[in-house]
């Protein structure tokens, strides 16, 4: 680990900052990322056009990067298909249960001071962390 | 037109933001969480980055209207921590764990076509469904 790396990482935060603010100055919305997906999935009116347009931007960003920086791009998952099924839909359910995952809790939910997304935060990097440890024990997943 | 577009050149920014910090790399999600093994710091500052700028703003701008259809910038967001709140952030963190990917990058990572993101993606939208459809109490409003 070097502070290029981090310099870098900090950027990318920067980044995400301003997306995420600008989305609030400009329209008064919060860039959860959770909430956008299942806005979009569940087909929630008087939301879905500017989420999906939301989402599209993502997507049509990470092809930008894989002309700019395919390097920072994954080329694969890490495991095996059952197992990133698995994953997902452990996302799915629990940032919904929870109410928001690293973007509308990590970075909205605690830039806006707010007790719930810092105890969400601090419970599910916890957990990442036991179940890395977990994982390690067990063996690889 | 005015809100898609916002929508979509935020979403653009959001998703170069997590390439440039890296946060596209699952290896670099799990070295966060190995806290008790070879410790990667990288998110810590992606999240310290995207705080430092958010926070001011949004300190600036609370109670006031958003610039384009009048919607009052809220100062505060729903704040009752229940067990619901420990559980999903408890489920979440399992699978953010496992794949390294949390629900941003996910749709990000969609780009690379691979079928490895299209089913974590696939399965991460079953679960939001199922629990909107059949988990959520029905006066539960989020």
């Amino acid at each position: 680990m070097d502070w290029e790396t981090w310099g870098l990482a900090a950027v990318g935060g920067l980044m995400i900052g301003a997306a995420a603010a600008s989305l609030l100055a400009l329209t008064g919305k919060t860039a959860g990322i959770s909430g956008i997906v299942d806005g979009v999935a569940r087909g929630e009116k008087s939301e879905f056009t500017w989420k999906l347009a939301f989402l599209l931007g993502l997507i049509a960003g990470g092809i930008g990067l894989l002309f700019t920086l395919p390097e920072n791009v994954a080329e694969q998952g890490l495991r095996s298909l059952p197992v990133m099924a698995a994953a997902g839909l452990l996302v799915g359910v629990g940032t919904r249960m929870g109410g928001g995952c690293t973007s509308g809790h990590g970075v909205c939910g605690i830039g806006r001071l707010n007790v719930r997304s810092l105890v969400g935060t601090i419970t599910f990097i916890v957990v990442g962390t036991l179940t890395v440890v977990a994982a390690r024990m067990i063996g690889d997943v | 037109m005015g809100k898609p577009l916002i929508g979509f050149l935020c979403g653009l920014l959001f998703a170069f933001g997590l390439g440039v910090g890296q946060m596209t790399d699952p290896t670099r999600v799990i070295g966060f969480l190995d806290f008790f093994g070879n410790w990667d710091p990288t998110l810590m500052f992606v999240m310290g980055g995207a705080i430092a700028v958010y926070l001011p703003v949004w300190y600036i701008l609370r109670g006031r209207k958003a610039f384009i259809g009048g919607k009052i910038i809220p100062k505060k967001l729903a704040s009752q921590i229940d067990w619901r709140l420990f559980a999903g952030a408890g489920l979440f963190g399992v699978g953010w764990a496992i794949a390294g990917i949390c629900p941003g990058p996910g749709i990000v990572l969609l780009a690379r076509a691979h079928v490895d993101f299209i089913v974590f993606v696939g399965c991460m939208v079953a679960g939001m469904l199922l629990y909107s459809f059949a988990l959520k109490p029905k006066q539960a409003k989020s």
